[in-house]
């Protein structure tokens, strides 16, 4: 790298009132509408203490099932009339959610699995109290190990993997792990 | 309950806790709600051209239109306030424009009150005013918005522990590794000295890449008080590694 690197502007915490502003109609939905082959992935956000985290917000990017990274348009959709944002219009796949955690700390999303040659759903994690996002990775049961997990450890690469939970997926996500509970903190990601 | 001293003193103590970047460490004990929420274990590095997170989502003409930038116009009438324009660049670590990309903001009133149900302090509400908006980023990376200033307002932190006035930003790269959250703060804010949040980020080189520069040929006569905020975006892109392929 010869150019000049400029400093970045330094992260701040999201706050507990993003909620009238981050999140937008069907941000968990990233799925087309009726897609036969829409699968849900599903779970809690946890503290060091093993409670649920009620004010954290998730993106989520991943390849489209063809293996694309360009993403498409589309998310938001803003009603040109009223400028409510309707959000997106069930047919593009635009690779990107966001879902607020609820009340009990859960999130929901609805979307296609990833292509086999990049199999994971990336995700940042925004939470009031984390003064910097966290970035980590949900692969689904019966995918590859690929190099990251192939460099974990089986306790560590295993809080990366989401499991079967009827017809959906579970995972988790510990931003703290819990000495007490037995908890393995789920692994973070830094990106060089 | 802790006092400001105390805080203030454990601020201090965490003073040289500088992270790469000027980021905040996420264990930071003075701002209280980081203590059970920061990783505990170091984060995986991964080196990797082909990783999903070098590409990142888009928005497009669909998503965001000019209206949506100016946040007094969302009700019938004009919300109260010393209106204020906020503008500035978008870029990544070389300089270069982050173009057609979507910057969020979301902020409290001139009172101090953000439109939440768990904000509930003895300030108003204001029936003109939400306080959230969106912009896209245009050729050169630039951005601008229309709002008021927002107040200052109590949390529970600590007691007697004031937020200095902030906008609240959500940014987007052309990687997702460069998604950025940040606060942006008002010059010369009394409240900087108190505040567990802003000092989070200990550098004092850092802490001025959070505060928006007053720039009078960006004030309008007669109407809005300019402000200047450029953003730089940390992180790896896949942009970046082909130009350095191509160097």
């Amino acid at each position: 790298m010869s150019d000049q690197k400029l400093d970045p502007t330094p992260a701040q915490t999201v706050g507990p009132f993003f909620g009238y502003a981050l999140p937008f109609p069907g941000g968990p939905d990233v799925a087309p509408a009726g897609h036969p082959d829409a699968i849900t992935v599903h779970g809690y956000v946890y503290d060091g203490e093993g409670r649920p985290i009620p004010d954290a917000v998730l993106d989520f990017w991943q390849a489209a099932p063809d293996g694309s990274r360009a993403g498409a348009p589309g998310s938001l959709r803003v009603d040109t009339s009223s400028g409510a944002l309707l959000g997106r219009d069930g047919v593009r796949f635009t690779g990107y959610g966001r879902v607020p955690t609820d009340g009990d700390g859960h999130w929901a999303l609805r979307t296609l699995a990833p292509a086999p040659e990049a199999p994971y759903i990336s995700v940042c994690v925004f939470a009031r109290g984390l003064l910097h996002h966290l970035f980590t990775r949900i692969y689904l049961p019966g995918s590859a190990d690929d190099a990251l997990l192939a460099s974990l450890a089986p306790e560590r690469r295993a809080t990366l993997r989401a499991t079967q939970d009827g017809a959906a997926y579970r995972f988790d996500i510990r931003i703290q792990g819990s000495e007490s509970e037995g908890a393995q903190e789920t692994v973070f990601l830094d990106f060089v | 309950m802790t006092t400001q001293q105390q805080i203030d003193e454990e601020i201090a103590r965490y003073a040289d806790r500088l992270q790469p970047g000027g980021h905040p460490p996420r264990d930071y004990p003075p701002y209280r709600s980081s203590i059970l929420r920061h990783p505990k274990q170091p984060l995986a590095m991964l080196q990797d051209p082909e990783a999903v997170e070098l590409w990142g989502p888009v928005f497009g003409s669909g998503d965001v239109t000019e209206l949506d930038a100016d946040l007094t116009l969302q009700h019938s009438g004009e919300p109260i306030g010393e209106r204020i324009t906020v503008s500035g660049r978008v870029t990544d670590r070389t300089g270069r424009p982050i173009r057609g990309q979507l910057v969020e903001i979301w902020q409290a009133n001139a009172a101090g009150r953000y439109v939440h149900r768990r904000e509930q302090h003895p300030a108003p509400l204001d029936p003109n005013f939400t306080g959230a908006g969106r912009a896209l980023t245009d050729e050169n990376g630039a951005y601008r918005f229309t709002t008021i200033k927002p107040g200052p307002y109590p949390w529970g932190n600590h007691v007697n522990a004031w937020r200095p006035a902030h906008i609240h930003f959500s940014l987007f790269g052309t990687a997702f590794t460069q998604r950025l959250v940040t606060q942006m703060y008002f010059p010369g804010d009394p409240l900087f000295a108190f505040d567990p949040i802003f000092q989070s980020v200990a550098d004092p080189a850092a802490q001025r890449r959070l505060i928006a520069a007053y720039e009078h040929e960006r004030s309008v006569s007669e109407f809005s008080l300019g402000y200047r905020f450029d953003i730089v975006l940390d992180g790896p892109s896949a942009t970046g590694f082909e130009d350095e392929e191509n160097r």
